[in-house]
């Protein structure tokens, strides 16, 4: 029993896939508490569409793939906010318009230069197969990011709570904004390895808004965040071997439970304890 | 720890606004050629229609709109110096707010120290004291813990007024301080920023319940992206000024009364402005002590 259920660590593929999801779920999760705060959860969802074409123009152009990742990503976000400002459309199609925008271009690209590429990888994602430049890439991005959310999430939670209080505190408000993306776009970057660029919007969305239910507080909200999302990548890509089943959806099935059951049962914002507040309330009104 | 020296200067806080234009992108023009100046131990109203530039002269005080033409001095510097050193405590509007935010009371007011901490914005035992003066002050200490969702509209106004004494800045804006609370709390709010003009505090409040402005306010400011008058209350806050200020937007009603001066009421929505002839009528203060 032990050794079936150490299996998995017995080979270089699965060590590395566990070690490249629990990197990736961690990076996602602290990203979404703040994006959910802002309802900016879909504008993730659009640079997860719009590093497509960055990555397949780089292929093509014998490029490192973040680079054009990263590049047609913060075209994407550049493109959003010059949108909204010169326009009175809402965000939502804003965010619609762009992201198939982008993902139309790569869809284009790829279908150029159709061997260079496997789109199947890109929108599912590989993880089981990651190559050791990917895996330093991912360490690399993950130990930047989490410095900087160390040093740096109370000016960033100040900005998305307050622009202006955080403006008249000195708080380089712009620079913050741009840092905010720049760590996002990374993070979808080496998301799309792991789980692809249609599953990543569950990780930067589910944990933070799981989190969300099960507290008040925004620093105990990024740790329960993080928690959830180291949690269910490990345990995704792990399971996803005794099941023999592709480790994405494992994990984002994870996170959704999770989800479930907080929206249940959380202490304070949970619909069966406020359901059984309400009734206890009730019966005291009546006796 | 490094004591960070108290950071209220001596000097009086002020404002010199000179010759200010501010174009948008769009090509609007949002204030033009404004100039005033005000310094500590005022109680200022800003006043204008929607669109008048009254958010427009908050940003530029702050810095975050640069005008195209003129100058803006914060305590005799730039803003964007002076908000380095706290020149500036900003209060915003209640819908500006999003209150579903997983922040509570004291975290909020604690806000109010960012530009006195360090990199790692930790709070020292002087912040401390500052945010719990300033609960206490405006009488919220016993709601600290809570997530700032839960309060009443007036308990969240004195969220966001703590939050700016605890930034121990002399010069505060206000945006709308009034809308969205009970009259206990207007009251309150009034009584503070009379008792912080005493002590020397420079307080611009923006507002569109003009019938209040004599009852606390010691100067005005009437905006319609060009200044229309500004100075004392008493010589400022005219029917006359009024009606340029506000067009036809204003209600205005005029009762004539037998050998007495008329009475005219004016109006933007909120509570109005009555006058006894020439002279606005001020509410009187003795009834807002007993609650």
């Amino acid at each position: 029993m032990q050794t079936l259920l150490a299996e998995p660590f017995t080979y270089m593929y699965m060590n590395k896939a566990m070690l490249s999801g629990v990197l990736v779920g961690l990076l996602c999760s602290l990203l979404s508490v703040y994006l959910m705060l802002k309802g900016w959860s879909l504008i993730g969802d659009a640079l997860s569409h719009a590093v497509v074409p960055g990555v397949a123009g780089a292929y093509a152009l014998h490029l490192p793939y973040s680079v054009g990742a990263f590049f047609t990503g913060a075209a994407a976000a550049e493109a959003m906010l010059l949108i909204k400002k010169f326009s009175q459309l809402r965000e939502d199609a804003i965010i619609g318009f762009v992201l198939s925008v982008f993902f139309a271009a790569g869809l284009f690209i790829i279908s150029l230069n159709p061997t260079s590429i496997s789109l199947t990888s890109m929108v599912y994602g590989h993880i089981l197969n990651i190559r050791d430049e990917d895996l330093w890439q991912i360490i690399a991005i993950t130990v930047g990011t989490l410095s900087i959310i160390a040093l740096k999430w109370r000016d960033l939670e100040l900005v998305f709570f307050d622009e202006t209080h955080a403006f008249a505190c000195g708080l380089p408000v712009n620079g913050l904004r741009i840092l905010f993306f720049a760590l996002l776009t990374a993070a979808v970057v080496v998301s799309m390895q792991t789980v692809g660029a249609i599953l990543v919007i569950s990780l930067i969305v589910t944990p933070g808004a799981t989190a969300y239910l099960l507290s008040d507080r925004f620093g105990r909200i990024l740790w329960i965040a993080a928690a959830i999302g180291t949690l269910t990548s490990f345990l995704g890509v792990y399971l996803s071997y005794f099941a023999d089943g592709a480790t994405g959806p494992f994990i984002v099935i994870l996170q959704s439970v999770i989800f479930l059951l907080a929206f249940l049962f959380a202490p304070k914002y949970g619909h069966i304890p406020q359901w059984l507040h309400q009734r206890d309330t009730l019966r005291e009104k009546t006796t | 720890m490094s004591q960070i020296p108290f950071p209220v200067s001596d000097r009086a806080p002020t404002i010199e606004v000179d010759n200010v234009t501010v174009i948008y992108n769009n090509g609007h023009r949002a204030l033009e050629e404004i100039g005033f100046s005000l310094e500590g131990g005022t109680v200022c109203a800003l006043i204008g229609v929607n669109g008048s530039g009254k958010s427009t002269l908050f940003n530029s005080i702050m810095g975050i709109v640069r005008p195209q033409q003129g100058r803006i001095l914060l305590n005799g510097l730039p803003a964007r110096k002076a908000i380095k050193k706290n020149g500036v405590a900003y209060v915003p509007q209640i819908d500006q707010i999003d209150w579903r935010f997983p922040i509570l009371v004291d975290d909020v007011v604690m806000q109010g120290r960012f530009g006195y901490m360090g990199f790692m914005r930790r709070a020292s035992t002087n912040d401390r004291k500052s945010v719990d003066a300033a609960l206490e002050r405006m009488a919220i200490a016993d709601l600290a813990r809570r997530q700032i969702g839960e309060l009443s509209g007036g308990q969240k106004k004195r969220v966001f007024l703590a939050r700016a004494l605890a930034q121990e800045s002399r010069t505060i804006l206000l945006d709308e301080p009034f809308t969205g609370i009970d009259v206990k709390t207007e009251l309150t709010i009034m009584e503070l920023l009379q008792s912080l003009r005493d002590e020397g505090y420079l307080i611009l409040v923006s507002t569109h319940n003009i019938g209040s402005v004599p009852d606390y306010c010691n100067e005005v400011l009437m905006l319609d992206r060009r200044l229309v008058a500004a100075g004392d209350t008493a010589e400022t806050f005219t029917q006359k000024n009024l009606a340029a200020t506000f067009g036809g937007i204003l209600k205005n009603v005029r009762l004539e009364r037998d050998s007495e001066e008329p009475i005219h009421i004016v109006s933007d929505d909120e509570r109005a402005a009555v006058f006894y002839g020439q002279v606005p009528a001020v509410r009187p203060h003795h009834q807002s002590g007993e609650d």
